[in-house]
C-alpha cells in the first residue's frame, strides 16, 4: 500500500525490511541505537533485531570500516552510517584501498558487499567540516558505486538495492531532504542503481541534477514555465555506475544541458557529466553547457555567507535564461518567509 | 623438555619448504620476469610457520607486504603463487594482485595487502563477521613492528578487546621498517606488548626465530581465542636476511650492520630446527636431503608451470571489478 511518509522513514524502512529479510544484513555507525537515532533513519531497529544487529560503536571511523570490510569476507552484510560525510573521511584508506579493490585484486574470488551511508549537511552554521559535498572523489574510484536519492521513494528503494548490492555503495544521503515527504509503498522493493530519474520531462534544456539539487531544479523549471521555456529535469541518483544514456538521450531532444551539483564546481561531477554529453552529442548541443554548483571555496559558517555560497533555483533558472537569449533579470526569486539556512521552516537546528 | 617428534618434523618441512621457494624466487628474480615487488620472508619462517601449524585449515589468515611464508605456511596453493608473481593468468588472483595480493580461499588464506596497518581491521573484522554467525574460526592477523605505529592498529585492537574477537595478532618485529630501524620509529624502552596489555589484551612475547617455541603459544592463544576468551596479541623478534624488497642482501648500505645481521644468521631458524631434529634423532641427514630434493623437485615443476601458464587476455583488464 502506498502512503505519504518522509525521506528519513524511508530510509529506515529500507533497513528495518532488509534485515527482517536477510539475517546476514547488520547496522553499525556512531549513535545507530541513541536516542535520536541517525535522524530517525535507525529508530527502534535495535528493539527489533538487537544489540548485535544494530549497533553503535567506538569512534574509530576506518578501524571500524575495516571490520566491516572483513565481516562482508566471511558472509556478513554491513551497513555503516555517518552522521556526515566529513567523519567518513577518516576511513578513505579502507574505502578506496580495501574495499574498492578487494574484488579484483583478488581475481575476482571475493566481494565486499557493504554500504556506507553519509550525510551532506546543509545551512545552520554547518561551516566547512559538517557540510562537504565530495561525492565526485568516489565516483572516480574503480569499484566503488556512489548513489544519492532525491525522493522518499527512491531513498527506500536505492538502500534496499544498495543492501542487495555485492560491491562497496556509496550512499550519500542530503540532510535537507530528510524533512520531504512522499509516495512511498509500503513493501519491500528495489530501485535499479546505475539508472537515472526523468523527474520532468520537457523540450527546450535538461537539467541534470544531483541529490537536493533536484529540488531547486523543479522550481526553476517553475520559474521558466513562466517564461514559455520547458525543462526536462534529469534526476542523476546513482552518480557510478552513471547512466549518461539517459541524459545524452534528453540532450539530444533538448539541445541544451545544464548540470546542478551539491559539490564543488572544478573536479566535480558536473565535468565528467558535461564532458560525456559533449563526447556522445556535442553536434546536437545548441549552444555550451552550464554548470551550477559550489564555488571553489571552503563552507561558510555564517548565514549570511551561506546565501551566497549556495545555488538556488534563481540561479539555475538565470542560467538557462541566458542561454536561451532571454534577459535573466525577467526573472525574480519567489519571495519566502523562509531563511536561506534552512531547508524549510521546521528546521529549528541544531544540525 | 617434552618434544612432540611429529610437530618438530612438521615445523621443519614447512620452514625449509618456504626457504627453498624464496631462495628459488630469489635467484629467478635477476631474470626480470617476475615483474613485481617481491618482499622475502627469508630469516622470519620460524613465525609463519609456528603460528599456522596451530590453525585448523578452516581458521583465517590476512597477510601484508611481506606474505609469501604466511601465506605458504597456511597451505596456500604454491603453483598458484608462483603464477601470480610471474603476472599469469593461472596465478591465485589471476595475475591483478602480484605478490603482494595472495589469497587461497580453500585453505583460509583471505588475502594480503601492502598497506601498512591495513589488513588489520580486516582481520577484526572477519573475527567480528563469524562470532556474529556463530561459527567457531579463529582468525590471524599477520604484521610487522612498523604497523604498531599505525592508527588503525589502536582502533582495531580496541573493538577485538570491547567484543572479544576470535583473533590473534601476531607482530614480526623485525627490527626494520624498510631502511628504518625501531630506534627512530618508537621510544627506547618502552614495549609495544605493555601498550596492547593496557588495551585490554593478553599479550605475550617469544623468540622469533624459534619455531616451536612459536608453536607452543600461538597453540594456546588459538585455544583461548576458540573458547571464547577473547583476541591474544603475540610479538616475535626476528630478522629479515634479504632487503626490503627483492632478492638481494643489501649490509653494504650501511642501514645496518653487517655484525648485527651474523648474530641473527648464527640463530637461523631453519637451521635451529635442523640441529634439533639431529640432536633427537628425529630426522638423520640423510632424510634431510632427501626432504630437501622432494621439496626441490616440487618447486621446479612450479616455476615450470608459472612460466609456462598463458598471460591474462586484454578482455580480462577490466573484468572483475565489480561483482555480479
Amino acid at each position: 500500500m502506498d502512503r505519504e511518509i518522509k525521506y528519513s522513514q524511508a530510509l529506515n524502512e529500507a533497513v528495518d525490511l532488509s534485515m527482517a529479510k536477510d539475517p546476514s544484513v547488520y547496522i553499525m555507525g556512531l549513535g545507530v541505537p541513541d536516542p535520536k537515532g541517525i535522524f530517525g533513519t535507525t529508530s527502534g531497529l535495535q528493539q527489533k533485531y538487537g544489540v548485535n544487529r544494530v549497533m553503535d560503536m567506538p569512534c574509530a571511523e576506518n578501524g571500524m570500516t575495516g571490520v566491516a570490510i572483513g565481516s562482508a569476507l566471511v558472509g556478513m552484510r554491513p551497513i555503516m552510517t555517518h552522521q556526515r560525510t566529513d567523519f567518513a573521511l577518516l576511513a578513505l584508506e579502507q574505502l578506496v584501498n580495501q574495499a574498492a579493490n578487494w574484488h579484483y585484486m583478488f581475481g575476482g574470488k571475493m566481494n565486499v558487499p557493504l554500504v556506507v551511508r553519509m550525510i551532506v549537511g546543509r545551512g545552520w552554521g554547518q561551516g566547512p567540516q559538517h557540510s562537504q559535498s565530495i561525492q565526485s572523489w568516489f565516483a572516480h574510484i574503480p569499484g566503488l558505486k556512489v548513489v544519492m536519492p532525491t525522493t522518499p521513494y527512491d531513498a527506500k528503494g536505492l538502500l534496499i538495492s544498495s543492501i542487495e548490492d555485492n560491491n562497496p555503495v556509496i550512499f550519500i544521503e542530503h540532510r535537507w531532504l530528510y524533512n520531504i515527504s512522499g509516495t512511498v509503498p509500503e513493501e519491500y522493493y528495489q530501485v535499479p542503481l546505475g539508472k537515472a530519474r526523468i523527474a520532468k520531462e520537457g523540450k527546450d534544456v535538461t537539467i541534470a541534477s544531483v541529490s537536493y539539487m533536484t529540488l531547486e531544479a523543479m522550481r526553476a523549471a517553475e520559474m521558466l514555465a513562466t517564461k514559455g521555456i520547458s525543462a526536462e529535469i534529469i534526476d542523476i541518483r546513482s552518480l557510478k555506475p552513471l547512466d549518461s544514456e539517459t541524459i545524452v538521450k534528453s540532450v539530444k531532444k533538448t539541445g541544451r544541458l545544464v548540470v546542478a551539483d551539491t559539490g564543488w564546481l572544478s573536479g566535480g561531477i558536473s565535468a565528467e557529466i558535461i564532458a560525456k554529453v559533449t563526447e556522445q552529442a556535442f553536434s546536437q548541443l545548441k549552444c555550451p553547457p552550464g554548470r551550477i554548483a559550489l564555488p571553489d571555496g571552503p563552507t561558510p559558517t555564517s548565514q549570511e555567507l551561506s546565501k551566497y555560497y549556495y545555488p538556488r533555483a534563481i540561479h539555475i533558472a538565470s542560467s538557462i535564461l541566458k542561454m536561451l537569449g532571454h534577459s535573466p533579470e525577467n526573472i525574480k526569486e519567489t519571495e519566502t518567509n523562509i531563511p536561506f539556512d534552512v531547508p524549510d521552516t521546521t528546521f529549528k537546528g541544531p544540525f | 623438555m617434552n618434544i612432540n617428534f611429529e610437530v618438530l618434523k612438521e615445523l621443519y618441512y614447512r620452514a625449509l619448504r618456504i626457504r627453498l621457494i624464496e631462495e628459488k624466487i630469489a635467484d629467478l628474480y635477476s631474470d626480470q620476469e617476475m615483474r613485481c615487488p617481491v618482499h622475502l620472508s627469508i630469516g622470519q619462517e620460524a613465525i609463519a610457520v609456528g603460528v599456522c601449524s596451530a590453525l585448523m585449515v578452516q581458521d583465517y589468515v590476512l597477510g601484508n607486504h611481506r606474505s609469501h611464508a604466511h601465506y605458504l605456511a597456511k597451505g596456500g596453493n604454491l603453483k598458484a603463487m608462483l603464477a601470480e608473481i610471474y603476472g599469469k593468468k593461472t596465478g591465485c588472483s589471476g595475475g591483478k594482485g602480484g605478490s603482494m595480493h595472495l589469497v587461497d580461499l580453500s585453505v583460509g588464506f583471505l588475502g594480503s595487502a601492502p598497506i601498512v596497518s591495513s589488513t588489520i581491521p580486516i582481520a577484526v573484522g572477519t573475527a567480528f563477521g563469524t562470532s556474529l554467525k556463530g561459527d567457531n574460526q579463529v582468525t590471524v592477523s599477520f604484521f610487522g613492528d612498523a604497523a604498531t605505529e599505525e592508527g588503525v592498529f589502536y582502533e582495531s585492537l580496541n573493538f577485538a578487546s570491547l567484543k572479544k574477537l576470535p583473533v590473534i595478532f601476531v607482530c614480526e618485529n623485525n627490527l626494520y621498517s624498510v631502511y628504518s630501524p625501531l630506534s627512530v620509529r618508537q621510544p627506547e624502552g618502552r614495549n609495544i606488548v605493555d601498550i596492547v596489555r593496557g588495551i585490554g589484551i593478553e599479550s605475550l612475547e617469544g623468540d622469533g626465530n624459534d619455531a616451536l617455541q612459536v608453536y607452543e603459544m600461538a597453540e594456546q592463544a588459538v585455544k583461548k581465542a576458540r573458547n571464547g576468551n577473547g583476541p591474544v596479541f603475540l610479538k616475535f623478534d626476528t630478522y629479515r636476511w634479504r632487503e626490503h624488497c627483492g632478492p638481494n642482501y643489501d649490509n653494504d648500505l650501511g642501514y645496518r650492520t653487517q655484525a648485527e645481521f651474523q648474530e641473527w644468521k648464527k640463530r637461523d631458524p631453519v637451521n635451529l630446527l635442523d640441529v634439533r631434529l639431529l640432536e633427537n634423532n628425529i630426522l638423520g641427514r640423510l632424510e634431510m636431503d632427501i626432504m630437501a630434493e622432494t621439496i626441490n623437485s616440487e618447486i621446479d615443476e612450479a616455476v615450470i608451470f608459472a612460466k609456462q601458464s598463458p598471460f591474462p587476455e586484454e578482455s580480462m583488464l577490466l573484468e572483475d571489478i565489480y561483482a555480479s
